[in-house]
């Protein structure tokens, strides 16, 4: 559905993108991980037609970017990052005129039924200079899916949502997913986890990772990370926990928890909780810590600078 | 044709909500209103010295003064305001041509612009009335026809200005220099050059000279020709822009 293959985009002497080559299937929901000025927008501009690529090829739904852009462009749904919308018109004005100029057949249901998806059928009627963000991304969101697209891209989002927006919104863009192929972009790996199925990484406009979201949380981690609070002091805990086999980096962090790291396949947390309340401590949290994304981008890109030395 | 006829419909439902077309409108109508009243007094009160009635030219040529103005501000926002809204992302990826966008901005303010030029139809039915035998029709259907092609053409020169420039007033200063150079300043060398053939170009160019031969009734086949061709260089060259921001 969606096939990049070497995606090279130069803007004057920047390089915004160096030779992206990956692929998004059908009921595939992949995530595309950056920090800003990543790449991120740039892909996606020209996977929807409105940027060519400098040097190299991509595909979406069959046909090529380039020479059969009306095509591709017709297939795709795209919400960008800031959400194009024209406040002078209501919200059933507007998405009739972007069912108009995809031609749609009964553009009204059609309309209609992008309300319904993402439940925004009582402000149908409304100026969209008097909507919330949360609803204008909302609008942008069902002109992406007004003519029920192959290809779903999406810039960013969820970002300025509130979160029982985000939860609505993921919720959407999950059930989209199960016939269609979605690529989104964020810079939350928590959202990545929840939605996508597949994960790219992207910094400095170069693929550094892919992968599932677990696997890659699993094969950057390499240890569990573990975070232990009890009520009181715990210093004297410290050797208590240290003193178990393969329990690695012990130590107090200044808000009172005690953070430890231990092999993966060696999970020790039964013994040190037992431990714990043996010592007479009342154990109140005790939970793993998955690496962030900045944590992740640290490592993924100290790792790539090492490669490249 | 079907694009076309979409974005002009929005843009020209645009235009109704919009501070600036409805300043434009009204002065436009309020200056072509005054300079009419104005010219009939005199004329009622001078009669004893002039007996040629007033004729259409009194309400055409104010009109294209004023439009110099006017269609400037008109056009200054149709693409700069897209590409500030970041709505032009959005356009440019739907299955429409960048010609077809271009077009039809320009067709949208070209129909705005002719309700304002429908809004004077009321000053030739008055002078039919208020003069004897009455105004000559023929001449009337030119100088309508001379300012509707005018407006063609400011309005593509216009349209281009704004598909160059992200900034509207950049758009609308541009704009306005461009229709000073076709309208005025294009004759002035003939002043000064004694080359036949260079004058005859700049002649041949001169847009005021074709509008003032049409507001007297006179009309040949370049007089359309070189208007429209006009109108589609600048469609084309704002299309061009359009695209070639894309490749930046």
């Amino acid at each position: 559905m969606i096939r990049s293959v070497g995606l090279t985009k130069d803007y004057g002497s920047r390089r915004a993108i160096e030779n992206l080559t990956f692929e998004a299937k059908q009921g595939e929901v992949v995530g595309f991980l950056g920090p800003n000025g990543a790449g991120k927008t740039t892909t996606m501009r020209i996977l929807t037609g409105y940027l060519p690529p400098t040097y190299g090829t991509a595909q979406v739904a069959g046909f090529d970017v380039m020479s059969e852009s009306l095509e591709v462009r017709r297939r795709v749904g795209y919400l960008p990052e800031t959400v194009p919308l024209y406040p002078d018109m209501t919200v059933f004005e507007y998405l009739k005129f972007m069912a108009d100029l995809r031609h749609l057949p009964n553009g009204d249901d059609m309309v209609d039924a992008a309300l319904d998806l993402v439940q925004m059928e009582k402000r149908a009627d409304g100026y969209i200079a008097n909507l919330s963000k949360g609803m204008r991304q909302r609008v942008g969101l069902a002109q992406a899916l007004l003519h029920r697209p192959e290809v779903l891209i999406l810039d960013e989002p969820t970002i300025g949502l509130d979160p029982a927006q985000v939860v609505e919104f993921r919720n959407t863009v999950r059930d989209v997913g199960k016939e269609r192929t979605v690529l989104l972009s964020t810079h939350i790996l928590s959202e990545a986890q929840q939605l996508c199925d597949r994960v790219l990484i992207i910094n400095k406009g170069r693929i550094v990772a892919e992968d599932t979201p677990e696997n890659l949380q699993a094969r950057l981690v390499g240890a569990e990370h573990v975070v232990l609070r009890v009520k009181g002091e715990a210093d004297e805990l410290l050797p208590i926990i240290a003193k178990f086999d393969g329990v690695q980096n012990a130590r107090l962090q200044p808000d009172g928890t005690l953070e430890f790291q231990f092999a993966p396949g060696a999970d020790i947390r039964p013994q040190v909780a037992r431990a714990v309340v043996k010592a007479g401590y009342d154990l109140l949290e005790f939970h793993p810590v998955g690496l962030s994304l900045e944590e992740i981008f640290l490592q993924l890109t100290q790792d790539n600078s090492r490669k490249e030395r | 044709m079907r694009n076309i006829w979409t974005i002009a419909r929005r843009e020209y439902r645009l235009y109704f909500t919009s501070p600036i077309a409805y300043i434009a409108a009204l002065l436009t109508l309020l200056t072509v209103g005054i300079y009419f009243v104005v010219i009939i007094y005199y004329t009622v009160n001078n009669s004893y010295y002039s007996n040629t009635a007033p004729g259409i030219d009194i309400v055409i040529g104010p009109l294209a003064t004023v439009f110099l103005f006017a269609v400037p501000a008109i056009t200054m926002r149709l693409l700069a305001d897209e590409r500030r809204m970041g709505t032009l992302e959005l356009l440019l990826t739907t299955p429409i041509k960048d010609g077809e966008l271009v077009v039809g901005k320009w067709f949208g303010a070209f129909l705005f612009m002719l309700t304002i030029i429908a809004a004077t139809l009321v000053y030739p039915i008055v002078l039919n009335k208020i003069t004897t035998p009455g105004i000559d029709q023929g001449v009337m259907l030119s100088a309508y026809l001379a300012i509707i092609l005018l407006t063609a053409v400011f309005l593509a020169i216009g349209t281009a200005m704004s598909s160059f420039f992200n900034n509207q007033f950049a758009a609308f200063f541009a704009t306005l220099a461009a229709l000073i150079l076709f309208w005025w300043l294009i004759r002035l060398p003939t002043f000064i050059i004694q080359n036949d053939s260079i004058n005859n170009i700049l002649n041949y160019l001169d847009l005021n000279r074709r509008f003032n031969s049409m507001l007297a009734g006179t009309i040949s086949l370049s007089d359309f020709v070189y208007p429209l061709s006009l109108t589609a260089l600048g469609l084309f060259l704002g299309a061009t822009a359009v695209e070639i921001r894309r490749w930046k």
